[in-house]
């Protein structure tokens, strides 16, 4: 499709894709627009829509014996109120540990599916792919009864050590290698390389592409996980980001200005990774429908 | 050839394979600990009665019983757990949204395939609710559709206050509405005469175009003629929904659909437009360029090149959307609506979570778990045999 398309019909997608996109917007306008709100604009039902708040002041302000807070009181008050500190440090911790791991052992497990060759390999990697088409919640319960039997129950260990081992994260790093050329394989051979060697200085260098990607959505969904946290997890300490919101959100319910100052603590972070890895994001949705 | 050198190629394949073993070492266990032995022990638990208090014990086929079959209770056949096809019944209900949203991330896809300048702007808007999606969202969603300070209910008051503060304009609304609501249902009444007319010709029946035409003229007219005489009964309903909008999450009428116009919002412009663009972008221009020799227009080179030639990726959205929508509505269950009012929004998946997490019954929890792997298993063996006759591969 090289050919320039006519004005009338530029003029039309833009207008259908530019309503589109304004759809998409309003509801992020609108959580931050409440997030700089005070709680009793919010709260009037018959009040109209307003995209900016009455009161913007820098500082708590009286206003006719009233006390109006500051703009941006919202964000401290939320912040301290729900401990984001804490959630994010919890959050990141397992994201960090469990997607390393995950990569690591995935990496592994894939060189040796790919280019070694052991009795029982096509079967093994054949139980592996069955294993794909498993629900979660078939194997959650299990794994559920497995750490209360080990006394996880509530500790990182839990909330790491069952993600750290995927048949997906194998399979795609796996398709990569064997796409790779075996010319450098051979060479380190020859060069005394051992197979340690060859897949930490040959095929994990050669697979930077693909090691992102498995990388940027491991994160993601260790970042996102809210089931299996929920259930293993009981104290505050131990909370991740989603569940601490959650709780928030039952102690909280109403209070819907610190809520969507909280939604926007909550999504800045995501949205900065997103902003800096969108290639690996859109690389690794085509990857994985390339199976289709 | 030697015996030495005969041992020494030996030990070379076998040191190959012991290298192997270690490669795969962490990653297998791991595969055993968390996969393989909790799918086994999933299956055995499926046939105990346990609450995790006490030891399990076998009660062979019982859960399934009580999940799956039915009873008689005064001359009627009662399903033993009404509430679990409740349940079902949600989740395919919520499953609806899936053909809508595929069909508008290709049109999405199809519009953002053109040469236009901030393309890559727009489809990072397109893109944010994906990215975004978890608690934040679903919190955010909970606050659009309060009844009472919610955004949606605020914007349908305004627009409904300024329609219904004069007459004409009121009357005219509604006209606009009931055509649209007529073109809808004749839109909906063509595709049905059609697939009738598919299945006549395929079963050798000679009905000529004549029945066909008269069939929707005659369809089309009733509609239109129903519409109009109940004009005044759709003025009454479109009034009062504008002065009083609904409690979107809040009544059994209003609950599903809220969730799956959420969803739609928040999936059109992610991963399967995504993969319908490069889909798109995969189609070789010289097709089009024969197919316009052909004297072929834009529609005619859609159902000829274009549909086609994505269908592998049709296909695949499909049968990930079928496989994904049967384990959902946790999240959105758990944090929006507590699966309610009267346990509307309750799906599948968050009822194995309130059985097993919530009353501990681990053993029925199993059964269910193991259901719903039966029957993703067979609905994508049955989508994949259709595929196999209707997926054009190149």
């Amino acid at each position: 499709m090289n050919r320039r398309l006519p004005l009338g019909k530029v003029i039309g997608l833009y207008l259908v894709l530019g309503i589109g996109a304004i759809t998409m917007l309003v509801p992020f306008l609108w959580m931050l627009s409440t997030s700089i709100k005070q709680p009793s604009e919010v709260f009037s039902a018959t009040g109209g829509i307003q995209l900016l708040p009455k009161y913007f002041f820098w500082r708590d302000t009286v206003v006719n014996g009233v006390k109006i807070r500051a703009w941006w009181g919202n964000y401290p008050d939320a912040w301290r109120e729900i401990n984001f500190l804490r959630l994010y440090m919890s959050s990141v911790f397992v994201a960090v540990v469990g997607t390393f791991g995950q990569v690591m052992t995935s990496s592994m497990a894939a060189y040796a599916f790919a280019r070694l060759r052991f009795p029982g390999r096509d079967k093994l990697f054949f139980a592996y792919l069955a294993t794909m088409m498993i629900p979660g919640s078939v194997t959650m319960i299990p794994v559920f009864v497995i750490m209360k039997r080990l006394h996880w129950i509530n500790t990182y260990q839990a909330l790491i050590v069952p993600g750290l081992f995927s048949a997906y994260g194998t399979f795609m790093l796996r398709q990569f290698f064997m796409s790779l050329p075996s010319d450098l394989e051979d060479a380190a051979k020859i060069d005394g390389s051992g197979y340690l060697g060859i897949w930490w200085r040959v095929v994990l260098p050669l697979s930077k592409p693909a090691l992102a990607t498995l990388t940027t959505f491991t994160f993601m969904g260790f970042w996102g996980s809210y089931m299996w946290p929920l259930v293993v997890t009981i104290t505050e300490e131990l909370r991740t980001l989603p569940i601490g919101l959650k709780y928030f959100v039952g102690q909280h319910s109403t209070n819907y200005t610190q809520l969507m100052a909280a939604s926007v603590i909550a999504l800045v972070p995501v949205l900065i990774l997103f902003i800096f890895n969108q290639r690996y994001f859109v690389e690794g949705i085509k990857l994985s429908g390339l199976k289709g | 050839m030697s015996k030495a050198l005969n041992k020494q190629v030996m030990t070379a394949a076998q040191r190959e394979a012991l290298a192997a073993y270690a490669f795969l070492m962490p990653n297998f266990l791991g595969f055993l600990a968390f996969t393989s032995i909790p799918v086994v022990l999933s299956l055995v638990m499926a046939f105990c009665h346990w609450n995790i208090f006490r030891p399990p014990s076998w009660v062979g086929l019982e859960n399934f019983r009580s999940l799956l079959w039915f009873h008689r209770e005064g001359g009627r056949l009662v399903a033993n757990d009404p509430f679990f096809w409740q349940y079902v019944y949600n989740t395919v209900y919520l499953m609806a949204g899936i053909p809508i949203g595929m069909a508008g991330s290709l049109i999405l896809a199809l519009m953002m395939n053109q040469r236009l300048r901030g393309i890559v702007v727009l489809r990072t808007i397109y893109f944010l609710p994906t990215v975004c999606s978890g608690v934040a969202l679903l919190i955010l969603w909970k606050y659009l559709y309060n009844a009472d300070i919610g955004l949606i209910n605020k914007i349908i008051r305004l627009i409904g206050g300024f329609i219904y503060s004069s007459r004409p304009l009121a009357i005219a609304f509604t006209v606009l509405c009931a055509i649209l609501l007529g073109l809808v249902t004749i839109a909906a009444a063509v595709c049905l005469l059609a697939a009738l007319r598919y299945l006549s010709d395929r079963a050798g029946l000679e009905w000529g175009d004549g029945i066909f035409r008269t069939l929707a003229i005659l369809s089309s007219t009733a509609i239109f003629v129903s519409i109009g005489v109940y004009g005044r009964v759709l003025y009454s309903h479109l009034a009062a929904f504008f002065a009083i909008p609904p409690d979107w999450l809040g009544t059994v009428k209003w609950a599903k659909p809220s969730l799956i116009l959420m969803s739609l919002w928040g999936g059109l412009g992610g991963y399967n437009m995504i993969l319908y663009l490069a889909a798109l972008q995969g189609v070789p221009s010289s097709y089009y360029e024969a197919a316009e020799i052909d004297g072929a227009g834009p529609w005619a080179k859609f159902w000829s090149v274009t549909w086609p030639m994505i269908s592998p990726t049709t296909f695949f959205i499909l049968i990930m959307s079928i496989i994904s929508g049967f384990q959902s509505g946790f999240m959105t269950a758990n944090i929006l609506t507590n699966g309610g009012p009267a346990g509307s929004t309750t799906t599948i998946e968050y009822y194995l979570y309130q059985t097993a997490f919530e009353k501990f019954n681990m053993g029925y929890a199993s059964a269910i778990a193991w259901f719903l792997f039966a029957v993703i298993l067979i609905l994508t063996r049955f989508t994949w045999r259709i595929g196999g006759r209707v997926v054009v591969y190149e």
